[in-house]
């Protein structure tokens, strides 16, 4: 079946406002699907979920935990107990740090991280580190902005407690070998998480992993992942960037890994029973859902997953690659214009750049007259714009609705600010 | 469909700024001569040997930086110099700023408003942009009155 753009576009309400949206790596746009799922809710059979003893509350509930399922199949965990509900992928990343790194970290542990990384995999790390006197290290970049696959396997020889790092790079688009990098760290027999924060195809997770344990991230939201077959232990992923709502991402963790740590946010619903002596906790993964959820959100996430899905992963995969070849030739065209990051084959439908002469937020404000949206900054990445010496850069990126026009407009418009900056 | 033929259909009223107005000539308002010119001509760039005040101050969300040399004397500042580097609308805001008090007293110096910044400027600047504009007051302010910080929302 042809990948109908067009049809997809007139599911998203927001492209009749004619915003050229070039900016899904930081949040994606929600079709209709998606905000009816919510309203039903709201209007519908608003409720608490799980404790009302009445018709609404069963709807709810019923409705709130088919998300669950979904994200099951979506990535292909084993049980739906492997699936916790989190606000996003700097919640899940925060989540394991604390219910997992607190517990099993001691001083003088080596934590694995990546000069790639969002700021959501390198703070929750560095304030376990400082408090545990563990140690962080980091893997490199070469020339093209790939892991240092060497460096990671001599990082793996000294034995890291855990090893964290995302799918695909939401700065420069890079897609890890994340499969291979998992199925490293668990031959030498050390336990590592990763969670993908996730764009319209994901971009940034974090992996943990402990000795006994292996883990693996997961590009969710842009070419699907398979939990089981990359072995990662954590996966985490926002629903913001995959056509969902904000509030409400998923963190996956290995049953057995899950079943071990201890709570992150304590209250209700998250405990069996709570006595003044002291309290015994529900199971996994409602051990980890503390406090009324965020019911709505999770449900559209829920109508997201369904969406994706109707478009097939590999369809939405291979529309990012089409995008990101589209881009990539149409920018190499621009004189005075630096790509960075590997070819189109390697990356996420991301691509970051920088225009001679012009700093990236007076090419954003420009572009913005245009009525393109493109990010400009350190896009939460500051080691790695250190590590390329620049202070931002520009950056465009695409998801299931983005038409190579919307890329056409983009380059006149820079065009248009090298024009009044010449 | 919103995009047709290589074009943004029209757009909302809420997106759109100046109605009808091209963007070249629009960006053309926004980044008048005079900004360009400051931003490609910087006066008073440079540092001094041996200033009585300098400070330098970065917004770490674009990275840009500015540094203010100040030569002061018997209260009234002789000589400036500014170092750094950014967006158009941060450097060409210091390069403004260094004429502006080149010659003024420090205390007159140390109460130039947000908005006598604004109007050296003398366009609109979105929410995006303050911080851009006003980093090279905010390292005048720091550096002139020997704050901590300054969050530029004292006038308020």
């Amino acid at each position: 079946m042809r990948y109908d753009v067009d049809a997809i576009r007139a599911d998203f309400p927001i492209f009749e406002t004619g915003i050229v949206y070039l900016d899904s790596a930081n949040t994606s746009q929600r079709p209709r699907q998606v905000l009816e799922a919510m309203d039903e809710y709201y209007t519908k059979f608003n409720s608490n979920i799980h404790r009302g003893a009445y018709r609404f509350s069963e709807i709810a509930t019923e409705h709130y935990e088919s998300t669950r399922a979904k994200a099951k199949r979506f990535l292909n965990a084993r049980s739906t107990r492997e699936i916790v509900y989190t606000r996003g992928t700097t919640e899940g990343i925060n989540l394991v740090a604390y219910g997992w790194g607190r517990k099993h970290l001691t001083a003088g542990d080596l934590i694995v991280l990546t000069i790639l990384e969002h700021h959501s995999n390198i703070v929750p790390w560095q304030i376990l580190a400082a408090e545990k006197g563990a140690r962080l290290e980091w893997v490199d970049i070469d020339e093209q902005g790939r892991l240092r696959q060497d460096q990671f396997a001599a990082l793996l020889e000294q034995s890291p407690k855990l090893v964290s790092f995302g799918q695909i790079s939401n700065a420069m688009g890079t897609i890890n070998p994340y499969a291979e990098m998992t199925a490293a760290a668990e031959l030498v027999g050390i336990p590592a998480g990763m969670a993908p924060a996730s764009l319209a195809a994901l971009r940034d997770y974090l992996a943990s992993a402990r000795p006994e344990l292996r883990c693996t991230p997961a590009a969710a939201p842009h070419a699907g992942i398979d939990v089981q077959a990359v072995g990662c232990d954590f996966y985490a992923f926002s629903g913001h960037k995959m056509l969902g709502p904000t509030g409400a991402g998923i963190l996956y963790g290995r049953r057995e890994v899950l079943e071990e740590m201890d709570p992150f946010l304590a209250g209700g619903d998250m405990i069996r029973t709570v006595r003044k002596e002291g309290t015994i906790y529900a199971e996994v993964p409602t051990k980890f859902e503390a406090g009324t959820m965020p019911i709505a959100q999770v449900i559209g996430l829920g109508a997201a997953f369904d969406y994706l899905e109707g478009l097939g992963m590999s369809s939405v995969r291979a529309h990012e690659l089409e995008m990101t070849e589209y881009a990539l030739e149409a920018l190499s065209e621009v004189p005075d214009l630096t790509v960075y990051g590997p070819p189109a084959s390697e990356r996420g439908g991301v691509v970051s750049f920088d225009v001679k002469g012009i700093h990236a937020h007076d090419l954003a404000t420009i572009l913005d007259r245009h009525q393109v949206a493109i990010r400009a900054g350190h896009h939460c990445a500051q080691p790695l714009m250190d590590r390329l010496d620049v202070s931002a850069t520009a950056r465009a990126s695409f998801y299931v609705y983005t038409k190579r026009e919307e890329i056409d407009v983009m380059i006149e418009g820079i065009r248009d600010a090298q024009r009044i900056f010449a | 469909m919103a995009v047709q033929g290589g074009r943004p259909s029209g757009g909302s009223a809420e997106h759109g700024r100046t109605g009808g107005t091209p963007p070249s000539e629009q960006d053309e308002q926004f980044y008048r001569e005079y900004i360009l010119d400051h931003y490609k001509n910087p006066r008073n760039f440079g540092r001094l040997e041996a200033p009585t005040l300098s400070h330098e101050e970065d917004n770490p969300l674009c990275g840009d930086v500015v540094g203010i040399d100040l030569k002061v004397s018997d209260g009234q500042i002789e000589d400036v110099r500014f170092h750094g580097r950014g967006c158009a609308i941060s450097q060409a805001s210091a390069s403004l700023l260094t004429e502006r008090i080149k010659g003024q007293s420090l205390d007159d110096a140390r109460k130039i408003s947000k908005e006598d910044v604004f109007e050296d400027l003398g366009i609109a600047i979105s929410p995006a942009r303050v911080k851009c504009a006003l980093l090279s007051l905010k390292v005048l302010k720091v550096g002139a009155w020997g704050l901590g910080d300054w969050s530029g929302e004292e006038e308020e």
